[in-house]
């Protein structure tokens, strides 16, 4: 027992500096878009689990193998008796390295969670009020769009959002990126379109009714000169109309 | 053996056969509403009904009967019921009465919650009930809230009725340091009982208070606010997972020590690092379920790390739970298949709710099925194993007769595939986007074959359920007798017959200074 704390405590050591060199080699490359800082956090979060998870089944397995009842064997167990000082390193040493992976991981989270709320100043803001079963999309200039989201690529997007009825949730799986409209709050979210001539899903992530599953749009890409003249169409339309 | 003597018993044992007979009743009606979604979502468009409505009441219900009707009833009113005063050598709880009346508030309770389908315009809030659908809608939300209270009333009194029991009724020389872990899970989990459940009360209260008698706790226009009531909510509801995660971690302490023949690895570290750890953090990691809701920024990155170290006293419990198997030896009858099922499963769902911990994944992942994946393998399927193990384990005691250990056997494992068919394919679509509580996907028929699949694996859950269930039922009338201790466990519930009779043990039991209840190989 004693051998097996001595080579947990040198791995606690490694765990904890090797994650200290990560998370300051990580901090210094701020992501601006947070949908690839998405993907990277995922398979940074995936392999980390897939290890523990490894290591922790194989263990089990091992365990659940090794010590089965065999004819001629023992009929009872003898598990160790801990002395106090075995008892709390037992506690001690898996609480360092249970934490050392858990403030790793919230300090990378953190970082791409910045990215999600910081909202580039060169934006396109557009208003979004959701309701049953519907997105309405109101741009600067007053154009006005119902379930179509047009934005010109390479234009860091921010929806204001709120709801004329009940919760919705704008969620562009795309994007990796959503949030909650309500009435009575505003909230918002942001996203880099890229490709023009693509289209992205949005759909309610959020149950707000009989027709939840069908309250559906589109996010649509047209090149910036594209944009513009659908832009200043549309936007003297309204002006009309109004 | 009349009906009139088992509905008006006030003998822990048949109260605990009440709740586990009226939560088994639940977990199929719930099971039943499981299969009818997976149907229906066998293809795209409507399959078995073209109503929205239906699919949404059978969602509503098979989520809030599993858990308000099922899990916690079986865990909290059975377990408890059953095994808490034979652990700790007491003749009976110590308001015999007042627990009759909490299992009668149950059975209240399940069959307001089957009304749901009989009534019209049942509700369809979802088993979290969030405003302002649940005021605006015309389904019945005064059927949610009176289910809710009359569920949670049967739960304080159980709370109040327990850790009275376990403080005052211990026999002579069982100090705390010798408890089963079980016993400790359950004080654990009734101390979080106690202090949540009031939260979720008013939160209900006051959704009915909107919708019917004109308050405005949550509605904008007249300065509520929508988000106070998920707040509240989730302040007991999250707790409300460690109320199902205690106990049935504590079923497995005592089924796997048992089949080991071992003693617990660093029982001290499991009871005051690991249950009292994830009472003192419950409460503290509610806006996890909330973190694309609109809340303030501060507190979505601060409840990030609360909720990131869950993972340390869940740990410490899990190096104790392993631990066990240490130096044990160990064999592998039904209950501990099940109890070994659950670490693997319980494994991948603890794992998994990792990336659900951090905030600015979440944004990706909230309301997909990947967390619909994540939280049927940790808490839904690793505690239904866990429940089924510990039924296993239990029936001889209970009833004095021996299941069939084949068919015990084979129901696991068909039960285990399914399990892993359904909710891995499930976490796989929603990482690639799949929304939940969709009655229809056909914005994404690029999903339609992993449904299709989850279909046929929802199926051999069932059937694999199923063998379980009748295996107890045949069991139970022609079973061939158990013994007493057909285990060779050391805890105090086998030291009695089989069933025990009114009372528990002809002289009441005295423990020595040695004895524990995992003291394999000292006696």
């Amino acid at each position: 027992m004693n051998r097996a704390l001595k080579h947990c405590a040198a791995a606690t050591v490694m765990v904890v500096a090797s994650a200290g060199v990560m998370a300051a080699g990580y901090g210094d490359a701020r992501i601006v878009d947070p949908a690839p800082g998405w993907d990277h956090l995922w398979r940074e979060v995936i392999i980390d689990i897939t290890v523990i998870g490894i290591l922790f089944a194989l263990m089990t397995a091992y365990f659940i193998w090794r010590y089965r009842r065999v004819p001629g064997g023992p009929t009872v167990g003898s598990g160790p008796t801990l002395s106090t000082a075995a008892a709390i390193g037992w506690v001690i040493i898996p609480v360092f390295v249970f934490m050392a992976d858990d403030f790793f991981i919230a300090a990378n989270g953190w970082v791409l969670w910045n990215s999600y709320r910081d909202v580039p100043a060169d934006r396109l803001e557009i208003q979004l009020e959701s309701g049953m079963y519907s997105w309405d999309y109101t741009y600067p200039n007053g154009a006005h769009t119902q379930n179509q989201l047009i934005v010109p690529a390479g234009k860091p997007i921010l929806l204001r959002m709120t709801s004329r009825d009940t919760l919705h949730n704008h969620f562009i799986p795309d994007f990796r990126v959503k949030e909650d409209s309500m009435p009575g709050r505003v909230t918002y979210l942001w996203f880099l379109p890229k490709e023009a001539g693509k289209e992205h899903i949005v759909t309610c992530a959020a149950y707000c009714g009989v027709m939840h599953s069908y309250m559906a749009g589109r996010v649509i890409v047209k090149t910036p000169e594209e944009f513009k003249a659908w832009y200043e169409a549309s936007g003297t339309a309204a002006k009309k109309s109004s | 053996m009349n009906l009139k003597e088992w509905i008006f018993t006030t003998d822990h044992k048949r109260v605990g056969v009440l709740y586990l007979i009226g939560s088994i009743a639940a977990f199929i009606v719930a099971g039943v509403m499981a299969l009818l979604m997976r149907i229906e979502l066998s293809s795209i468009g409507p399959t078995i009904t073209n109503n929205p409505s239906s699919y949404n009441v059978w969602l509503y219900a098979h989520g809030a009967v599993m858990i308000l009707g099922f899990q916690i009833p079986a865990l909290t009113g059975f377990f408890a019921n059953f095994c808490i005063p034979l652990m700790i050598g007491a003749k009976d709880v110590a308001f015999p009465r007042v627990n009759a009346l909490s299992v009668w508030l149950f059975y209240v309770g399940v069959i307001l919650a089957l009304l749901t389908f009989f009534i019209p315009d049942p509700p369809d809030v979802m088993w979290t009930g969030y405003p302002p659908y649940s005021t605006i809608t015309t389904g019945n939300t005064a059927l949610y809230t009176f289910t809710v209270l009359v569920l949670g009333f049967a739960s304080i009194l159980g709370g109040v009725n327990f850790l009275t029991t376990i403080a005052y009724m211990r026999a002579p020389g069982l100090t705390w340091n010798k408890l089963n872990i079980f016993v400790w899970c359950v004080v654990g989990a009734f101390i979080l009982q106690l202090i949540f459940v009031p939260v979720l009360g008013t939160a209900v209260t006051l959704i009915s208070m909107d919708k019917y008698l004109g308050t405005h706790f949550f509605d904008p226009t007249q300065g509520g606010d929508v988000l106070t009531y998920q707040n509240l909510f989730w302040f007991y509801s999250h707790p409300a997972v460690y109320v199902i995660f205690l106990p049935f971690f504590g079923v497995l302490f005592e089924i796997v020590a048992t089949f080991a023949k071992n003693k617990v690895f660093n029982y001290k570290a499991a009871v005051y690092g690991g249950i009292f750890g994830i009472v003192l953090l419950a409460g503290e990691v509610w806006v996890h379920h909330l973190y694309v809701s609109g809340m303030v920024d501060w507190i979505r990155v601060g409840q990030m790390v609360t909720t990131l170290l869950i993972s340390v006293p869940v740990g410490l419990m899990l190096i104790s739970l392993v631990g066990t198997l240490y130096k044990g030896s160990i064999t592998f009858e039904t209950p501990m298949l099940y109890a070994l099922g659950v670490l693997f499963l319980f494994l991948i769902g603890g794992l998994t709710g990792i990336p659900l911990a951090v905030t600015s994944l979440t944004v990706h992942l909230a309301r997909s099925y990947y967390v619909v994946g994540h939280f049927h393998y940790v808490m839904a399927v690793a505690g239904t194993f866990s429940i089924f193990a510990g039924v296993y384990y239990w029936f001889p005691k209970m009833t004095g007769k021996m299941y069939n250990e084949f068919w015990g056997k084979l129901g696991f494992w068909v039960t285990f595939v399914g399990t892993n068919i359904v909710f891995w394919t499930m976490m796989d679509i929603g990482v690639k986007g799949m929304p939940r509580r969709y009655y229809d996907y056909s914005q994404f028929p690029q999903f339609e074959g992993a449904h299709q699949l989850m279909t046929i694996g929802a199926v051999i859950l069932g059937i694999g359920f199923a063998i379980a269930l009748l295996n107890w039922i045949i069991g139970a009338i022609k079973g061939r007798p158990a013994g007493n201790n057909p285990w060779g466990s050391m805890s105090l519930e086998w030291t009695t017959v089989s069933p025990p009779p009114h009372g528990n043990w002809p002289t009441p039991p005295a423990v020595g200074a040695e004895w524990t209840p995992y003291a394999y190989g000292k006696s």
